[in-house]
């Protein structure tokens, strides 16, 4: 027999678990990976399951990952854009599964973003080289 | 603590009565019949057929055979809309009825007919349409069911599962096609119907009815070869003269037996001398299963209703029930030995007809156990409605016939067999004769007043000398059935117990005249009727079966003494248990 | 604890069984299994989504995309566009129909959807049914620890009355009444029963709801328990509603497990407990009193009220029934307020009301929707209007023993009382949708056919009136109508509603009322002209063929009579002695040229 409290416990796990079916997604953060041919073939897989493993193990209910198709950018794949509510969308590029946990635990969890890994940085590195 | 009342008005009348009562018998208060047809008080009262509606301002109208009366209610019971809407319920009611109303037994003592007369139905085939067909079901010797003319009130269902308790009937199919019947379309014969015959006696229409021997009696009759006797139960007096149009509880015994001799009946009989005997043998056996060891309670036999569902629903207690035939079984296996040595006829050439107030009676008269002398003790058993039929098709003046005695030898009674009819009597009859049998000493008072009225299960006890004697009484099979329950698990213990199959006894069995509901609700016929032979015992010169002069005679004639060899083999017989479906039914 | 990053659910709901969603679950599996996605995407399999007509129904998440028609050979392009690559697949994008055609992306873009508020079927097609911890993720029990912890059962009954619950299940009685009711009545034993013998034809709310949410009507059984002082319940449902009564099962072993059934709930010290019976297919079982003696055994017949269940009810206890919709909003309520309640819907008519909307319309399905909400907004923009451009001639609510509302009274907001005043009911919420070619005498005959058929037979004027009403309608739809039927008809129907002794009978005549009120025309029309107006009754109709004829042979080829004659390209021709008006030509002719008269 469960108690109330273990009721409530079971609740939030699998609210976290299935909210992504939730048809009320206005203040939701969306990652939203490149799962195209080019960004599976450069890595993206292990890319996307960092985000969801990430995501869950801090329990972000409010954040869903989903994937999109090539944004014809092959070569900077992994890509992965992030965005929070009211704000900018930021694209990710080169990601790895590392990366993928920071973002999550600066940008996604705090606002941050880490600009290190965006794709304007990564232009401008490139334009400097 | 009071009753709570109930103020209403009724067409503006005002009325006071206990809180639930329903409006139907608040209108009876104050005078207004409100037409009925499924309503049987106590039995039916399921707001079926609704003929019974009312207008008390609800969204739509009402049964007031269920509708129990509130404070300050407002009844109409006359408005256009409720007299339309009655007689439109009538008029499809007779659009699926078998309108053979001249040649039907129930004609003129027919419910519907009287309602659709009452409520001025202009044609009965307003709304005539499909009408359902069934096979009339005569396959019982007791009962014949005529779906045809089947209303649907259930009042038969209500009659033979709940008063009863034996519900082999119950409504199949539904909609328009809803039929009462038998399980898988059995016919009665192959149900576990002990043939009491409530359902005919619950009937409205002639859906229900005895099955007939009156045309076999007419043909008896007609044979001169053949020496016909008849004989009548006691409750057949205390009904029959209704048929006649006299009142309920008149006791026609002396126009009774004058309409049978006139019928052309060689001998008249009564079958309260074979009561007074069965007093002799039944009290016998009691004192003998006392004083031996023998099982008990004993438990009386003379209704075969009772006996045919002891057989079938409680075989366990078949050793506790009395080894005596029934009344008249014993006077017809009289009638083929001691009486045909009497007038030197030859057995096979004596008829013996017994008019009894019971259905089931026809089917004990055909058990092939019941042959004291070899020929069936009975030949025919018509129903006091068929002799009704039979004394009218002969143009006997019943009313004014002039009041005759019955014939000697087999024609002498006590006010103890008399009392047969009603529940308890028998009981009362045979205390009577213990007290005096076993203390030796004369009974003071007669009345045993805790064995009689119409109660489903009456106790007594009795001080017979040293003995304090436990007796019960039981009325109608469901009460039976719950006495022999209690019985079972221990609660109750009795030396002797009479059980009747019909509610009231014989004087309300499924042979007697029919009583509508509309008159049932006005007098209870199982009193009424008692009241009869409760007068005729007090009336009586001799009150106790053992100082019958003819039976005193028969002892020292014939049959030597009370359970003598000689009267086990011609008044005693055994019983069989009995499947609740009888093999190969299905 | 997994989490997956996409759900994809496919509709368990029976419309999509039946066509095929089980071996799309199947599929998907497979698939998944085939490209290593198992871990990354979970199938489950919900109950209805309500667009039946669009089934089988998929839908991926966390997008909302949502396919219609699926079928098996469609999974792999899901797969491997879809869940793999995050391309929609747009060909089985679910398109609205109607005025207004546009792709829905998700749920929430599509018409059908847009216009509706779901709270009894909120958790429809949203969660699995099958697992009790989903539903316990949407907020499920919440209100039944909230009842058992923090209200009185009389704070639970105030809170149900306050809400203006209506009984969903065709009376519109008050819910908080009736606990009320049933709350007062003094005795050792109550009952909950729960009425799930859904019966209407057409109608399938209840079997939704038991379906895709079992939960909900578990904790409202047991919330109404705790109000009225009952431990023990019945759900009656009937048998031909397999899925429902195996995911009851489930859900009551589930619940039984988790100790919100059975004794000392949640350690509160209140006892409930749970039974489900079947119920063998008679529309008259859903009538209060007849499903009580159905479920004590006895054949299935309604008694004459009072006394009423609330005070001598199942076994003769009191009793509280409501249906499977009223108990799909109880939890709503007690969790959110009765003010949240109140917001939804009308005055005398709180809340919202799920129709199975059917018949001549675009989009068959569910729909829940406001009380006071215009018929048209359901038919027209819910329902995407009429199919093939005909005309709307009536809608038919409230199930065999509603009405016939015309076309003029589309814009009656739909509430209890404003569909009584115009002849039809609420009913359980059936709703079915006739144009032009329907013959109101026809449909009328129908839906008596229908009672005729499923009455008890217990009282006399259902048992016969009933059926001589149908005797009427079946001579005059054969032409064989005469003065004095419309007459006898009004007689008999008048009759049967006032005196019958159930619902069931009260309401029989409905259909004949109602179109005897707005279609009067057209009894006057077959009676006296021998005319069928909408040419649907064969015995009053001839096909013919008018000169748009090409002479293309079609109509002679598919006659199965041979009736049709002519030579190639020339004008053809029926011969009505022989044609038995099967309609085969005029649904073969590509020109018009043949024509109903």
């Amino acid at each position: 027999m469960k108690s109330i409290a273990e009721l409530e416990e079971i609740r939030k796990r699998t609210l976290q678990r299935i909210n992504l079916r939730r048809e009320d997604k206005e203040s939701e953060v969306r990652v939203v990976v490149g799962m195209a041919t080019c960004g599976i073939a450069a890595g993206a897989r292990p890319v996307m399951m960092a985000f969801v493993d990430e995501i869950g193990r801090r329990h972000l209910s409010q954040v869903t990952v989903s994937q999109t198709g090539c944004i014809g950018m092959c070569r900077l794949e992994p890509m992965a854009d992030v965005f929070l509510p009211g704000e900018e969308k930021v694209t990710y590029v080169n990601l790895d599964a590392d990366k993928a946990r920071r973002i999550v635990a600066e940008h996604v969890v705090n606002g941050r973003p880490v600009t290190e890994y965006t794709i304007g940085n990564a232009e401008n590195n490139k334009q400097q080289a | 603590m009071s009753e709570q009342m109930i103020n209403l008005t009724i067409d503006g009348i005002p009325v006071e009565v206990p809180q639930g009562t329903t409006v139907l018998k608040a209108a009876r208060k104050v005078g207004i019949r409100i037409p009925t047809l499924c309503f049987l008080e106590e039995i039916n009262e399921i707001g079926a057929c609704r003929v019974c509606v009312v207008d008390y301002g609800a969204r739509s109208l009402q049964a007031a055979c269920v509708l129990p009366a509130t404070n300050g209610m407002k009844v109409k019971t006359n408005t256009p809309e409720v007299r339309e809407a009655r007689r439109t319920v009538v008029e499809l009611i007779l659009s699926n009825h078998d309108k053979k109303c001249l040649s039907c037994v129930r004609s003129q003592n027919c419910e519907l007919q009287k309602l659709s007369l009452e409520l001025g139905v202009a044609d009965e085939n307003t709304f005539s349409g499909e009408q359902t067909a069934h096979p009339i079901d005569d396959g019982s010797v007791s009962i014949v069911r005529d779906n045809n003319k089947c209303i649907l009130c259930r009042r038969c269902v209500a009659a033979c599962y709940g008063t009863q308790a034996v519900g082999v009937i119950g409504p199949v199919k539904r909609g328009f096609h809803t039929a009462i019947e038998s399980a898988w379309g059995m016919g009665l014969s192959d149900t576990a119907c002990i043939g009491c015959g409530q359902c005919i006696a619950a009937c409205p229409v002639g859906a229900l009815r005895e099955k007939d021997e009156a045309s076999y009696v007419w043909r008896m009759l007609g044979d001169e070869t053949l020496h016909t006797v008849v004989q009548t139960a006691p409750a057949v007096r205390a009904a029959l003269g209704e048929e006649f149009g006299l009142p309920m509880g008149t006791n026609v015994t002396g126009k009774m037996a004058a309409a049978l001799r006139r019928l052309g009946f060689s001998k008249v009989f009564d079958t309260d001398f074979a009561a007074d005997l069965t007093i002799m043998e039944e009290a016998t056996e009691l004192v003998g299963r006392m004083q031996n060891g023998g099982v008990l309670p004993m438990i009386t036999s003379c209704s075969p209703g009772w006996v045919n569902y002891c057989e079938t629903f409680h075989p366990e207690f078949l050793p506790n029930l009395s080894s005596c035939k029934s009344p008249h079984e014993m006077m017809g296996a009289l009638v083929k030995t001691y009486y045909a040595d009497k007038v030197g006829v030859p057995a096979q050439d004596i008829r013996v007809v017994s008019v009894m107030p019971c259905t089931a009676k026809k089917y004990e008269a055909d058990r092939p156990e019941l042959a004291g002398s070899g020929y069936p003790d009975v030949d025919a058993v018509i129903t006091t409605r068929e002799l009704a039929r039979m004394i009218k098709s002969a143009g006997i003046d019943f009313v004014n016939l002039p009041d005759e005695p019955f014939d000697r030898l087999l024609g002498d009674s006590t006010g103890a067999a008399v009392i047969f009819g009603a529940t308890g009597g028998v009981m009362e009859a045979a205390l009577r004769t213990a007290y005096e049998v076993l203390t030796g000493e004369t009974l003071g008072n007669l009345d045993f007043h805790g064995v009689r009225g119409v109660k489903g299960i009456k106790e007594a006890t009795v001080q017979i000398g040293d003995l304090a004697l436990n007796v019960a009484v039981a009325n109608g099979t469901a009460n039976a059935g719950e006495l022999l329950d209690a019985i079972k698990r221990g609660e109750k213990s009795y030396h002797f117990i009479e059980i009747m199959g019909c509610p009231g006894g014989c004087v309300t069995g499924g042979g007697q005249p029919i009583v509508s509901a509309q008159d049932r609700m006005a007098r209870d016929p199982r009193m009424v009727r008692a009241q009869a032979l409760y007068q005729a015992d007090a009336d009586m010169p001799v009150r106790k079966s053992h100082e019958n002069p003819e039976i005193k005679q028969i002892y020292r004639d014939f049959l030597e003494k009370p359970n003598s060899h000689k009267s086990h083999e011609l008044l005693h017989t055994h019983y069989i248990a009995r499947p609740l479906y009888h093999e190969g039914a299905r | 604890m997994e989490i997956f990053r996409s759900h994809v659910l496919v509709c368990g709901g029976t419309g999509c069984t039946s066509s095929g969603s089980v071996k799309l679950v199947d599929r998907l599996n497979d698939q998944l299994g085939e490209l290593g996605l198992d871990k990354e995407v979970k199938v489950i399999k919900t109950g209805c989504f309500g667009l039946c007509e669009a089934g089988p129904v998929v839908i991926v998440y966390p997008e909302g995309t949502f396919y219609s028609h699926v079928q098996t050979e469609d999974v792999d392009e899901i797969v491997s566009e879809h869940l793999l690559k995050g391309r929609v697949v747009r060909r089985l994008v679910y398109q609205d129909k109607g005025d207004h055609p546009s792709v829905g992306k998700s749920l929430s873009d599509i018409e059908f959807y847009k216009h509706q508020t779901r709270v009894a079927l909120r958790n429809c097609g949203v969660i699995d049914p099958e697992n009790i911890d989903e539903y316990i993720a949407f907020d499920g029990y919440r209100a039944l620890t909230k009842a058992l912890t923090e209200m009185t059962p009389q704070d639970v009954i105030d809170e149900v009355s306050r809400s203006g619950l209506r009984g969903r299940g065709g009376g519109g009685f008050p819910t908080g009444t009736k606990w009320k009711f049933a709350a007062a009545s003094k005795d050792d034993k109550k009952y909950v029963v729960c009425n799930a013998d859904e019966g209407d034809p057409g109608a399938f709310m209840d079997r939704s709801v038991l379906e895709g949410d079992p939960h909900a009507i578990l904790e409202a059984m047991a919330i109404c328990g705790y109000a009225i002082g009952a431990d023990e319940g019945y759900i009656y449902v009937r048998a031909e509603y397999p899925i429902a009564v195996k995911r009851l099962n489930l859900a009551i072993e589930q619940a039984h497990e988790y100790g919100l059934l059975g004794q000392n709930i949640l350690g509160t010290g209140f006892n409930f407990d749970l039974h489900i019976r079947l119920g063998a297919g008679a529309f008259v079982c859903g009538e209060e009193t007849a499903l009580m003696a159905s479920i004590e055994g006895h054949r299935g017949e309604p008694r004459p009220r009072p006394p009423f269940p609330a005070v001598k009810g199942l076994f003769g206890k009191p009793t509280n029934i409501n249906n499977v919709e009223t108990y799909a909003n109880v939890a709503q309520i007690i969790l959110r307020g009765a003010d949240w309640f109140r917001t939804m819907g009308t005055e005398r008519s709180a809340g919202t009301k799920v129709f199975a909307l059917g018949g001549k319309i675009n989009n068959t399905g569910l729909v829940e929707v406001p009380m006071g909400t215009p018929l048209r907004t359901v038919i027209y923009d819910i329902g995407g209007g009429i199919p093939h451009g005909r005309r709307f001639k009536a809608v038919q609510t409230g199930g065999p023993s509603g009405g016939c509302i015309p076309a003029r009274l589309l814009d009656v907001p739909i509430e209890y009382d404003s569909l009584i005043e115009i002849g039809s009911m609420m009913g359980s919420g059936g709703m079915i949708v006739m144009d032009e070619d329907n013959c109101m005498v026809d449909i009328a005959r129908f839906f008596l056919d229908f009672t005729v058929d499923e009455s008890c037979g217990k009282c006399t004027p259902c048992r016969i009136g009933t059926r001589r009403m149908l005797e009427i309608l079946n001579r005059i739809v054969e032409g064989k109508g005469e003065e004095g039927d419309i007459e006898k008809l009004e007689r008999l129907a008048t009759t049967i509603a006032k005196t019958s002794l159930c619902g069931l009978g009260q309401t029989a005549p409905n259909p004949v009322l109602s179109t005897l009120r707005y279609f009067r025309d057209e009894y006057e029309a077959h009676i006296r002209d021998k005319r069928c107006p909408a040419h649907h009754c064969r015995s009053l109709m001839q096909y013919q063929i008018i000169d748009k004829c090409r002479g293309c042979t079609a109509c002679a080829r598919v006659c199965p009579v041979h009736a049709v004659s002519g030579e190639v390209r020339k004008p053809h021709a029926i011969d009505q002695d022989k044609c038995i008006k099967c309609g085969a030509c005029y649904d073969a002719c590509r020109f018009d040229a043949i024509i109903k008269a």
